[in-house]
């Protein structure tokens, strides 16, 4: 092994922003869109449409961007070390999966100074299902010396659509990495710039959105707005085969699932609320899901019928 | 097996990205079973012995010989009959020179064969044998296909092959040699790959011997025996260098053998102050997600520290040992941090939150299904305290299934669910609750399978009992039925859970209406779902069913035996084993077998002439025209007096062996009497007589339903 003696010292690690660019960097020189995270709650990366309606359909994509995802029940109200209401990911979707994609995800690891000879690191079983987006994959959760830092799936389905060409999601869970290269054990004291910690810029939110959660939540209203979006979305969704020509492409389809995306978030909302027994949460799962899958069917036909419009215009035209 | 013919080594390395360490050995023998059968098929294998072994990225098959070459053989194909090939001068006809032109073969080459049809015109081809390297191929590509695996993948497309992880490279050797055939885009050859981090990527390797040398020293063990041997040693120095004792855990082990390629056992530490937390707590954390083996003292207590399995040769710098300590640390923190916050309150205060949790819509909250377990177990516990048990505690029973449920609420079991019902109780025994109820909440669940332990206590007995048999009703009567595969309730192995917890603790009980009891009490505490005698019906068929299983496939009865005894009914599932274990003790003696034909005779009879069951009468004495049925007649009657006796004081061997001597008798009936007599009132009368017979002996077990002994 290559270790120069004790030339490190007390280490200091990359600072949270520079952990992601750095991250960023890397994706960016292998192809990636740098897109940017999406102004809607979502429950993970994946929820973006930037992944959830680009890995549907033929058309190769590479995407890569920072996605604050939310999960109302894994709030601590800021005095959990490690758990987080809304924690930061990095989501890396690759269309199709490139064959070496394992040795390129370890590359990344060294750019942002983890040496996979040094640590124990492993690729684990764990598969990924989003039973409320119609979407699983096959995969690992990727563990670097215990600890879980990556959730990397080859993506089978979503929105209910089986997949052709495969697509690999890398998501890395950027909070514990960064308390990791900086050995710090409270995410909170994570060095975010140089000066500035991630207490600082988030602590506040966490406590109160933690509150909000599990204290104020009024699960009546909850429910409520959970079925006035199901309730628009639904209606979207049903008006479209009656729309044809040129307000087609107008159709707002990508409208419906950005209710989806609310309803699924409202939901995450009512569970950390603890008032979803399993048979409902089951139930309203598929309710979720239902809008799901009819928005990626439709984007699907819509974006097949744009391809079709631009081939027989420009035929007319030739 | 022939010792002519050349023989070569074959390897087959299926190269992969990690496969899940629980799949590896199964898929590998698959891949053993699944060569041998094509090989076979080719006439290659030839005897030659296959072996077989995995490691997370490969799945590995050897051969030491197989035949290099088919042998030649020849292949008949049957034409038209001779009376269409010839005419009637005996010239071939133009069917045979047609036959002759299709098979490519001369006229005068065909010949007669005679086929139990008749004679037909024949062609003879000679099959000159393939040569292995040129079959497989065709063989190694469908073997990959073909071994299952519980949830597949597509990685190269929708036309590409399934598999359980991508595919990566292939070793195919014959012989030392490159098999080259294509597969999911990739070229069989003859380059492996070592450890992903220690090893080289691109390893040339040349048969069996050398592909496991140049694989060890690019820190791959292949074999999953020298994986186990070389963890279980260094956990030994571990154990003996520290003084400790590992808290052994057989799966774990089989786990981690599968799980790294050159597996290194590494000691970490944690803080002792985490020891105050429960050990049940601490060994879940440590082996649920992070799969490290626990330490003990000698005394039996946890010791602060863990060994972690880490897929690498050594952690030089003690990197890998502090980033495991980080993580066990931050994940104790949450433990003991659920501790403290779920024990802010009561536990009992949890049944309020559960009220808001639903257990099935039609079934209610939580809080419902605990006050239906509630007055189930008041009930067992009544019983038996009244059938001579006097541990029974119906206080004890009530107050434990009060609290069965409530850590459901909890953050800890929320967290890690593995551990519900045994948070409970831990927590009831921290809140001073007494020993009976702490360990009767945290048992409540079990037994969990049929390897699981019932639980420790009648009190826990009772409760896991209501809380079972309320899920089952329930879910009938809500028409939630487990059919094939579906059975998303868990009803099957509650059932079976009923089943192990009566027979193995030897409890008095009426199924039909301890399954009344809970219908009683779906229907009259909320949300009052009415149960149908017909559904409760349906859940004691459904109970018994898994009764009949369990007492097959872990008691070891025949199933003859066991459809014998509940034909005669199993309402007390006790008793049904004492009646079985008489059957099987007497079904040996040598009157046995030839009654139970005539039982199956007589209800044959009996059948046929009744049509559908009439009624029928008792038979008069006086009706009797032959010595053999008065004789038969004083045989049943002496003898159903002495197995009431018998069975009344439980002895069931002693009753049957009383039926058992009734065989002269009755084979005396049978030789001497027809029973389907012209005059009707004989006829009825002697129908009458079997028919009582048959009634009389038939409640230890229902005779005819035993198979003659070559059958079973």
């Amino acid at each position: 092994m290559k270790s120069k003696g004790k030339r490190e010292g007390p280490k200091r690690g990359l600072s949270f922003q520079d952990l992601i660019l750095r991250l960023q960097e890397f994706w960016a020189r292998r192809g990636c869109v740098l897109n940017q995270p999406y102004d809607i709650e979502v429950g993970a990366g994946t929820m973006h449409p930037e992944t959830f309606l680009r890995v549907i359909g033929p058309a190769p994509y590479r995407v890569a961007y920072i996605q604050p995802s939310r999960r109302p029940s894994d709030g601590r109200y800021g005095e959990n070390p490690n758990r987080l209401y809304k924690h930061m990911q990095l989501q890396v979707v690759l269309k199709p999966s490139p064959a070496d994609i394992q040795d390129v995800y370890l590359e990344s690891l060294r750019a942002i100074g983890i040496s996979p000879v040094e640590h124990d690191i492993r690729f684990e079983e764990d598969n990924w299902e989003a039973p409320t987006l119609g979407a699983w994959g096959i995969g690992w959760q990727v563990l670097l010396d215990g600890l879980e830092i990556t959730q990397f799936t080859y993506f089978q389905q979503c929105g209910g659509l089986d997949l052709d060409p495969i697509s690999v999601e890398l998501t890395y869970g950027l909070d514990r990495i960064a308390a990791f290269l900086q050995n710090v054990e409270n995410v909170y004291d994570v060095r975010w710039s140089q000066d500035t910690t991630y207490g600082q810029v988030r602590l506040a939110e966490e406590r109160q959105l933690s509150a909000y959660s599990f204290d104020y939540a009024d699960a009546q209203t909850v429910r409520k707005l959970f079925e006035l979006c199901e309730k628009e979305a639904r209606q979207i969704l049903a008006g479209y085969k009656e729309t044809d020509g040129p307000h087609l492409l107008r159709y707002p389809v990508l409208a419906a699932y950005e209710l989806c995306l609310k309803c699924s978030h409202l939901f995450n909302l009512l569970d950390a609320r603890g008032v979803i027994s399993t048979t409902e949460r089951a139930a309203l799962i598929g309710r979720v899901r239902a809008l799901a899958t009819g928005a990626a069917r439709l984007w699907l036909d819509q974006q097949a019928r744009e391809t079709q419009g631009t081939a027989s215009v420009r035929k007319v035209s030739a | 097996m022939k010792q002519s013919g050349l023989r070569a080594e074959l390897l087959l390395e299926i190269g992969c990205e990690e496969i899940p360490a629980g799949m590896i050995a199964k898929a590998a023998g698959e891949l053993q079973v699944l060569l041998e059968k094509y090989l076979a098929a080719e006439n290659l294998l030839d005897g030659s012995k296959i072996e077989s072994f995995g490691a997370p990225r490969r799945l590995v098959a050897a051969a030491p010989g197989i035949l290099l070459k088919q042998e030649d053989s020849s292949n008949e194909i049957t034409g038209p009959p001779k009376s269409v090939a010839y005419d009637n001068v005996g010239r071939p006809t133009k069917a045979a020179e047609s036959f002759a032109s299709k098979q490519g073969v001369p006229l005068d080459k065909l010949y007669l064969v005679t086929t139990p049809r008749g004679e037909y015109l024949a062609a003879r081809h000679s099959v000159p044998g393939r040569s292995a390297a040129a079959l497989l191929p065709e063989i190694l590509p469908r073997v990959i296909q073909e071994i299952s695996w519980p949830r597949t993948m597509h990685w190269a497309g929708a036309d590409g092959p399934r598999f359980i992880r991508p595919i990566r490279w292939i070793v195919a050797l014959l012989g030392g040699k490159p098999t080259r055939f294509s597969f999911a885009g990739l070229t069989a050859g003859n380059h492996s790959s070592g450890h992903r981090f220690l090893g080289s990527a691109k390893i040339a390797v040349h048969g069996l011997g050398d592909y496991e040398k140049k694989l060890r020293t690019n820190f791959v063990l292949v074999r999953p025996e020298d994986r186990r041997r070389k963890i279980e040693r260094e956990i030994a120095e571990w154990m003996k260098r520290t003084n400790l004792r590992l808290h052994e855990d057989a799966a774990l082990l089989d786990e981690v053998t599968y799980l790294n390629e050159f597996p290194s056992v590494i000691l970490g530490n944690f803080d002792a102050n985490f020891l105050d937390l429960p050990s049940e707590i601490l060994i879940t954390v440590m082996r649920g997600h992070q799969k490290y083996f626990a330490v003990e003292k000698k005394s039996g207590e946890l010791a602060p520290h863990f060994l972690a399995v880490i897929n690498h040769d050594r952690d030089a710098r003690g990197l890998i040992a502090a980033g495991h300590e980080r993580v066990l640390k931050a994940r104790f923190a949450d433990a003991r941090f659920f501790w403290d916050a779920d024990q802010k309150c009561r536990l009992a205060d949890y049944l309020q939150k559960l009220a808001s949790v639903t257990y099935e819509s039609r079934l209610g909250s939580y809080k419902d299904k605990v006050e239906r377990m509630r007055a189930i177990a008041r009930f067992l516990a009544d019983h038996w305290f009244n059938s001579g048990l006097p541990q029974a505690h119906v206080a004890d029973a009530d107050r434990a299934a009060e609290l069965a449920k409530c850590d459901l609420a909890t953050e800890m079991v929320r967290e890690l669910t593995e551990l519900q019902g045994i948070v409970g109780g831990l927590y009831a025994r921290a809140q001073g609750e007494s020993e009976d109820v702490a360990w009767a909440v945290y048992d409540h669940y079990r037994p969990v399978g049929v390897d699981d332990p019932i639980p420790r206590n009648l009190t826990g007995c009772a409760v896991a009992l209501a809380d079972k048999l309320d899920s089952i009703t329930g879910c009938f009567a809500a028409g939630l039925i487990p059919s094939g595969s579906s059975d998303p309730f868990a009803l099957r192995r509650a059932a079976l859970g009923i089943v192990k917890i009566i027979l193995e603790r030897h409890l008095p009980l009426s199924l039909s209406s301890t399954v009344g009891a809970a219908a009683k009490n779906l229907g009259s505490y909320p949300p009052k779902l009415p149960v149908t005698p017909d559904v409760e019906k349906q859940v004691a068929e459904f109970v018994h069913e898994r009764a009949r299983f369990f007492l097959r496939e872990r008691s070891g009865f025949a199933y003859d035996e066991v459809n014998a005894v509940f034909r005669a009914g199993a309402d007390d599932l006790v008793d049904a084993v004492r009646r079985l274990e008489a059957l099987r003790a007497i079904r040996k003696t040598k009157n046995f077998a030839p009654l139970a034909i005539s039982f199956k005779r007589i209800r044959k009879i009996l059948e046929k002439a009744a049509g559908a069951g009439g009624e029928r009468r008792k038979p008069s004495p006086e009706l009797f025209a032959e010595e053999a049925e008065r004789e038969l007649y004083r045989a049943v009657r002496e003898a159903a007096a002495k197995t009431e006796t018998e069975k009344r004081s439980g002895r069931y061997r002693e009753a049957l062996a009383v039926i058992g001597n009734l065989r002269p008798a009755v084979d005396r009936f049978f030789d001497e009497v027809l029973v389907m007599d012209e005059n009707p009132a004989v006829r009825e009368n002697r129908l009458g007589l079997l028919n009582e017979l048959l009634r009389e002996f038939s409640t230890i077990a229902d005779f005819s339903e035993i198979v003659a002994e070559e059958k079973r």
